[in-house]
């Protein structure tokens, strides 16, 4: 049962899709009950898996045991096993708030956002190229179903972009993993990676070539500059539990580059282009996501914004390439993924108190409980701006203490500057939500239960990193370590023979007894 | 024959980038279709093109790389759900926004109230 316990992460959600979707006519109320176990299983099978990667041994799963490099294997290390537990912890959140009533808007909530998770956990899982793209896919098939769910104009007209975007991202991932394969004849990653490393002259300007076109198709994913307008309409337009799912989907991007950075182009002649590329549009990023949120004249597309903030900061981290810097960036990950998530369900409290004027800056009506969401706000707005009692601030110095480390202080204005702007955006919105009111009157709306368990879920990781600052940021520098040393992988997937052959490169599951460690 | 497929797939290519930047939502797809198609002839080639040989093994001496045709079907199936998903969806923003322009504009010609 060990051993295929990495396996649950993909078949849990695919199962609880399958019942959801096909139990159709079941009542509401006992899809969301199914729904929210189905995630909280999730939660605990990731946390037992985060336990047994926190040891820092590697477990390798053959799927229908082919071996690698010919089958598909499934691939646990620190960092997939931090990236799902922090999507099923945000999921459960999520489908917790959805529950409230955003789910039964249009049909097959629940079974879509199942079958989204199963897409981000089994492209978190791979360690296949071309399986990536096929989770991918599935990510992005369910995510624009999602993004539409509950219909009308804005939503028809951000996903018609949205998707039309991906079907193109999808045909250049195809270009690049074709270009990837003719160089190198394999698409297990760590094979691939073992290839590039010895190749030399025009194979290695192919791969190179190759790798840019991978980290093109990943950045529109994540959301980097260039192919990032695609971004603040369509979180903004998306229902509120689906933008905060949504805030790991650009991670998913971030994940994919570090991935293939680490294992594939590690040390290669392609290393040193895509961090060229990614340290200049991660900066560029930064300072337009700025502007952006200080342009943005309503809650949502300025969450948006913020979301993007974050991402040009990890991505500008991640081009740094140096140790200090990935823990920073990983210490940081969960705290904004989180917190941006947990802002677009704000973001809905407070529209939903408003009346007409919902989300925008604009002077409205009195909140109902303008204690409880003023509450609330200011946490995620402190959270989110990075200032000092929350894991933002931490997470900062720390990157900033690795930019000086590597002398790229580039990164220093800029992310000062961003913070400043966040702060003066959320704090001109707080005042404009919570204190530029009408006298009088008192809008309709109260925030149910299950909307209210999950924003405090969600924001309650936010003290619990800093809490447990010290063995989550023991962790993060254990995961860059790992990451820095992608021939650890290689040989213990395939051995140590140079080049692939049958019979020597069996190596099942690695190792039995490891298992058992749990 | 190497020549022939390059210009073959560029040219699906070029075509399919064209059509893509068009500001109708009809173009926009079939500029997706023929992308995809310049997609899967390029997988179709990565592993090498050879004449006279073996699908898979056979009793040819040279088989050809049997993988790049499972990715290509791999690609056709998820492509060909992906151009369903876009037509379909195509054809509600037509309804929805009253326009088949892409971002739900008035065309020049005037042919659709808002």
């Amino acid at each position: 049962m060990n051993q295929h316990l990495i396996s649950l992460p993909i078949l849990l959600p695919m199962f609880g899709a399958l019942v959801l979707l096909l139990s159709g006519k079941a009542s509401d109320r006992s899809h969301r009950r199914l729904s929210i176990a189905f995630t909280a299983l999730l939660v605990i099978v990731t946390l037992l898996l985060l336990q047994r990667a926190a040891g820092g041994e590697l477990t390798f799963y053959a799927l229908g045991n082919w071996q690698a490099p010919f089958g598909i294997v499934l691939m646990l290390d620190r960092l997939s096993a931090l990236m799902l537990s922090l999507t099923a912890v945000l999921a459960l959140g999520c489908v917790i708030f959805a529950s409230a009533g955003d789910d039964v808007r249009g049909s097959n909530f629940h079974g879509l956002f199942q079958l989204q998770l199963m897409g981000l956990n089994g492209a978190f899982l791979t360690g296949d190229i071309f399986n990536l793209f096929v989770f991918f896919e599935i990510t992005l098939l369910a995510s624009y179903a999602l993004l539409m769910h509950g219909g009308g104009k804005e939503r028809v007209g951000a996903g018609l972009h949205y998707v039309i975007l991906n079907v193109a991202g999808s045909a250049l991932f195809l270009i690049a993993l074709g270009v990837l394969y003719g160089a190198t004849g394999t698409l297990n990653m760590a094979d691939m990676g073992r290839r590039v490393a010895t190749m030399s002259g025009d194979q290695a300007a192919l791969v190179t070539a190759g790798a840019l076109l991978l980290i093109v198709v990943f950045s529109l994913k994540a959301a980097l500059l260039p192919l990032y307008f695609w971004l603040p309409r369509t979180y903004s337009s998306a229902p509120a539990p689906v933008a905060a799912l949504f805030a790991i989907m650009t991670k998913l991007g971030l994940y994919a580059i570090l991935r293939v950075n680490s294992l594939i182009f590690a040390d290669s002649d392609a290393e040193s282009a895509i961090q060229g590329w990614l340290w200049w549009s991660g900066l560029a990023t930064i300072l337009l996501a700025a502007i952006g949120v200080l342009a943005a004249r309503d809650l949502r597309p300025l969450v948006a914004y913020l979301v993007l903030v974050s991402v040009g900061t990890l991505l500008a981290a991640a081009s740094l390439g140096t140790t200090a810097a990935t823990t920073a960036l990983l210490y940081y990950l969960p705290h904004t993924t989180l917190i941006c998530g947990v802002l677009f369900l704000i973001a809905e409290l407070i529209g939903q108190q408003r009346g007409k004027a919902g989300t925008r800056l604009v002077r409205a009506r009195r909140l109902h409980q303008r204690y409880l969401l003023g509450g609330l706000f200011l946490a995620a707005a402190v959270g989110v701006v990075g200032l000092p009692p929350l894991a933002g601030s931490l997470a900062k110095l720390l990157l900033m203490q690795a930019a000086e480390g590597s002398a790229r202080l580039w990164l220093w204005p800029l992310l000062l500057l961003a913070g400043l702007s966040a702060l003066i955006a959320m704090s001109r919105a707080g005042s404009v939500f919570f204190w530029a009111s009408y006298k009088g009157e008192v809008a309709a709306g109260k925030v149910t239960r299950p909307q209210l368990v999950g924003v405090v879920w969600l924001l309650a990781s936010a003290p619990l990193l800093v809490v447990f600052a010290g063995p989550i940021s023991h962790y993060s520098q254990a995961t860059a370590e790992q990451l820095a040393m992608p021939q650890v992988v290689i040989q213990q997937l395939l051995g140590d023979e140079p080049t692939r052959d049958l019979v020597q490169s069996r190596q099942p599951f690695h190792d039995q007894t490891q298992g058992d460690t749990l | 024959m190497e020549a022939l497929f390059a210009l073959v797939v560029g040219v699906l290519t070029a075509s399919g980038i064209y059509l893509l930047l068009r500001g109708r939502t009809f173009p926009v797809i079939v500029g997706l279709a023929l992308l995809g198609y310049a997609v899967n002839l390029f997988l179709f080639s990565t592993g090498g093109l050879n004449t006279h040989a073996a699908a898979v093994i056979g009793d040819s001496i040279t088989p050809t790389d049997p993988l790049p045709q499972a990715l290509v079907l791999t690609a056709i199936v998820i492509g060909f759900a992906m151009t369903a998903f876009v037509v379909i969806l195509a054809i509600r923003a037509r309804g929805d926004l009253g326009s088949d322009h892409v971002d739900g504009q008035q065309g020049e010609d005037g042919d659709a109230p808002r």
